[in-house]
This record gives structure tokens, sequence and C-alpha cells, in this order.
């Protein structure tokens, strides 16, 4: 399987909101749902507080749950790789994939009533770009690679700093990365 | 201090502020599949155990309910799809690690032998109809080919019964990201409140002095081993995970205490338990009807409960949520 990853570097991150423009842009959002969101995690009791700013979306889970459980295969990883699409055509819209997902990072979005999430922009991905939230990034926080590529840059950002993975406890084996 | 607030506009339909996919569709769903569980079984039962004088009413009659039933929770299953017009699509494909694919085909096979167990019957609880039907050919021969397998059918009628209704619970206890549903035990609450249904509306429907007591009997039993079995789950989620214990507190104090402890616990379970008890001992007679009523509103009340406070537990905890009530605060929006 090869493995996209995301590595989001949460030191550098001022939860500025572009990727989620990028995001309903790009990939023509509907009004009032969202790909992508930023949420700000404060740690600490004042004066001393620790503010972290992640930019969260499905994590294209290797072991993902969304697949596991849907009935008609609508759910699936896409060309051999851990990025989880639905297959409008094969949707029931039955959502068991909403409730499977332990981010809550899936929603029902045509008005046709299919389930839509993030993709990891396979569509650029396949011509060698990177997904949208990423190159819109003013800071540079965010990177985007294979893991299998021993050369990438996501390889060797989590070859050499700290980083954490979201609910790791959940089994999902998630692929977005912060950096930390 | 630890907070995490979302700070972009993300209130995504049928998801924030808590998850609310599947509404009173799913539990009526779920309710019907553990009903038609429980009448098919029963069914077959009394032809097993050749009960037909004691029970004639679920011994001949009972059978023809299942595919009514079935038919009702399937077509308000139905309902809550969003995407109506690729239905077929759970039928293009099997998914072996998917509980609602495996639900889906479950619900494929019982039809066919639910109508076998009907015809196994029909001449002696329905000799009206059987009539009309006696005068087509291949039903008639199809008919008679039932009577004579009856026990045979009956036999074969039991594992796809149970498969049926501990599958609506195992579909629920698959979703490892709902903590509430995520106990192995769900499958067998749901099997026996199915069973716990379908006996009540024998005790309802039921004319004969003596089915009525057998199935009150048998009743009262099944909805002992609800409680037992509910006290399992809460042991099961208490002695769980974090994310299992919090889901517990919301029937231990949260949002859906009053539903699962009064609706369901106490109207579905244990008032109809007490009179139940007070019927057998030749009480009271007199509120002989509303025990199975309540059981069948229990019935009801348990899925819609675990419905409801499933999709309130989760993995994510943000501590603020974006309501888009707020934007008419701002200034110039009335």
């Amino acid at each position: 399987m090869t493995r996209f990853v995301m590595v989001i570097d949460t030191r550098i991150c001022i939860g500025c909101g572009d990727c989620v423009v990028a995001c309903k842009t790009e990939n023509k959002v509907p009004d009032g749902l969202n790909r992508d969101w930023i949420v700000e995690a404060t740690r600490g009791t004042y004066p001393d507080l620790k503010t972290e700013f992640r930019s969260e979306r499905c994590n294209h889970c290797s072991n993902a749950t969304c697949v596991t459980l849907c009935p008609t295969g609508a759910s699936h990883h896409w060309n051999d790789s851990n990025i989880v699409l639905v297959e409008p055509e094969k949707c029931t819209g039955c959502k068991a994939c909403i409730a499977a997902c332990p981010y809550d990072a899936r929603l029902v979005m045509h008005p046709d009533g299919y389930v839509d999430k993030c993709t990891f922009c396979h569509h650029r991905v396949a011509r060698g770009l990177d997904p949208a939230c990423v190159s819109s990034c003013p800071t540079g926080c965010m990177h985007f690679g294979s893991l299998d590529d021993p050369h990438s840059e996501v390889n060797h950002l989590l070859k050499t700093r700290d980083y954490k993975v979201l609910k790791p406890e959940t089994g999902n084996d998630p692929n977005v990365y912060y950096l930390i | 201090m630890s907070e995490e607030l979302l700070v972009t506009a993300r209130d995504n339909a049928l998801i924030d502020p808590s998850l609310h996919i599947w509404t009173w569709e799913v539990a009526m769903y779920l309710f019907m599949g553990g009903l038609t569980a429980g009448i098919m079984f029963f069914a077959a039962l009394m032809t097993v155990r050749d009960k037909e004088h004691i029970a004639p009413f679920a011994a001949t009659r009972l059978a023809l309910l299942a595919p009514i039933a079935l038919s009702i929770g399937m077509t308000t299953l139905f309902l809550d799809l969003e995407h109506k017009l690729f239905v077929y699509r759970f039928y293009t494909s099997f998914q072996i690690t998917s509980p609602m694919s495996w639900g889906a085909w479950i619900l494929i096979v019982v039809y066919p032998i639910s109508v076998l167990q009907i015809l196994s019957t029909f001449r002696s609880g329905y000799s009206v109809f059987a009539s009309f039907v006696d005068k087509l050919k291949p039903a008639r021969l199809l008919m008679d080919w039932c009577e004579r397998n009856r026990v045979t059918i009956a036999y074969a009628v039991i594992p796809f019964a149970v498969a049926l209704g501990i599958y609506t619970g195992i579909l629920l206890s698959a979703f490892g990201a709902r903590p509430f549903w995520n106990s192995g035990v769900l499958g067998l609450l749901f099997l026996v409140s199915g069973l716990s249904t379908a006996a009540a509306l024998v005790v309802l429907i039921a004319r004969q002095k003596t089915e009525k007591e057998l199935f009150t009997g048998l009743d009262f039993v099944l909805i002992l081993s609800e409680i037992a079995l509910i006290g399992l789950v809460i042991i099961s989620l208490a002695s769980g995970s974090g994310q299992h214990i919090d889901a517990l507190q919301i029937i231990m104090g949260g949002p859906y205490t009053f539903q699962f402890w009064v609706m369901f616990f106490c109207i579905g379970l244990v008032i109809p338990m007490l009179l139940e008890i007070l019927e057998m001992a030749g009480i009271s007679k007199s509120l002989a009807m509303l025990a199975p009523v309540l059981v069948l509103v229990g019935g009801y009340a348990l899925r819609q409960v675990v419905l409801d406070a499933g999709q309130e537990s989760t993995w994510t905890h943000y501590e603020t949520q974006y309501s888009p009530e707020l934007l008419q605060r701002l200034p110039g929006k009335d």
C-alpha cells in the first residue's frame, strides 16, 4: 500500500484558515460544509498557557473503519494507497461511514445525498501536485508526500522531529501527522 | 486547563454539534427487525415443540405477521437512505467486514424462508384465504410441500431468526467510533428484546387462555434476561477505556438518563414485569392488556435510546462548537 501522509508543523501554524478556504475553492465544497477545519487547543493555567493550532481533516487511515464498515464498497482505498475515497455511484447514503469515523470527518455532502469528505486532493496528487490546502498555506507549515520514498520531505521531518497523530488508540492508523 | 476550540466555522450538517445521522426511521427498523426475528422464532418453536393445541395462534397464524413487520421496518430504513436511487448497491457486493452488508443479505434470505414458514401452516391458520391459494396449482403444490416439511422448515427458520435478531445489535456494536454501542453484549440484548416484543404481541392478539399464560411466562423470563444483559452492558462500559466510561455517563446523569431509565427501563421492562407477576399469581386481570403494550413500547424505546445515546458518544471532544446562532448576534443581523 502506497502511504501518502500529511505532516503539519503546529509550531508554525497560526490558524489563519487559508487551508479551509483553499479546500472550499478547489473542491467547490457547498455552503455550510467543510472538509477541513482548524482546532485551537489551549492547555495550562493562566498565565502559563500553551496554544496549539491544528488543521484537521480526514486522516486517510491505513486501517479505516469507514472502509471496513461500508456495506457496498463505496468507501474504498484509492489505487492501493491509504487515500480513502467514496464512489458516489456505489453510495446508498446509509451514513454508516459517518458513524464509523472516530474523527467525525465525513459528511453527507452532495444535495443528491452521497457521502463526501477530504480526498487528499487525489486529482492533484495523481498529477504530482500537493493537495490544495498544502500548496496554499502561507506559513509553509503543511507538507505532503509519500512515506515509501526514503528521501521525501515528510520522511525527513518525521525522522528528525517529534510528532503525534490524533487518537492513535482508535487503531485506525491515521496518516495526518502533527509536528510538536 | 485543557480545552480544544474549533476556530473555523465547522457546522457540518448531521455531525456538529454532535452526530445526529440516524433518527426514528432507523430505530423503527431495528425494532421491527427484532420483532420479526421473535415472531419467526416463536412460530417455529411452537411447531418444533408441537404446541399447536396449547398455542394455536403462535403455531399457525403468527408467522404471517413476520413479513409485514419486516416490510414496515425496511420501508422506514429506506426512508433513512440519503441516496435512495442507489439502494440496489447493497446487492451488487458482499462486504465481509460490514455487519450492514451481512444484514442486507440476511434480509433477502429471510423473506423467502418466511413465506415457506407461512405456507407450512397456512391451511390450518387461515383456511379461508388458503382456499383461494389452493385454486392456483403451483401454489397448491408448494403449500402441500411446505405442510409435509413443516417441522424441517421450522428448524431451518430458527437460525435465520436468531441471525436477524442478533445482527441488529451487532450492526451498532461494530462501530468502535461510537463507544456507547461498542459492547459485544448489545447483539444479545437486542435479540432477547426482539423475542420479548414478539411474545408480548402473542399475548396481545391470542385468544386462548393457555396461550396467553404460556407467552406471559416466556415474556417474564425474557424480561428478566434483558435486565441481566443491561447489567452486563453497563459493566462492560464501566470497566472499559475512558471513552467507554464517558459514554456510560450519557445514561448515568447525562442527556439520555431519563429516556433510558424511565422510558425504557421502568415503563418498558420493570412495570410490565410486575404486571406479569400479578397476572401469573392471579391477582390482577384487569390490567392484562397493559403489560404487552408496555413491552412493545419498551422495545421501541430501547432502540431509540441506544441509537441516540450512541450518536452522542464520541472520541472527539471539542470544548466549544461553532453555533450558527452566534451569527445572529452580530450587529446589523436581526
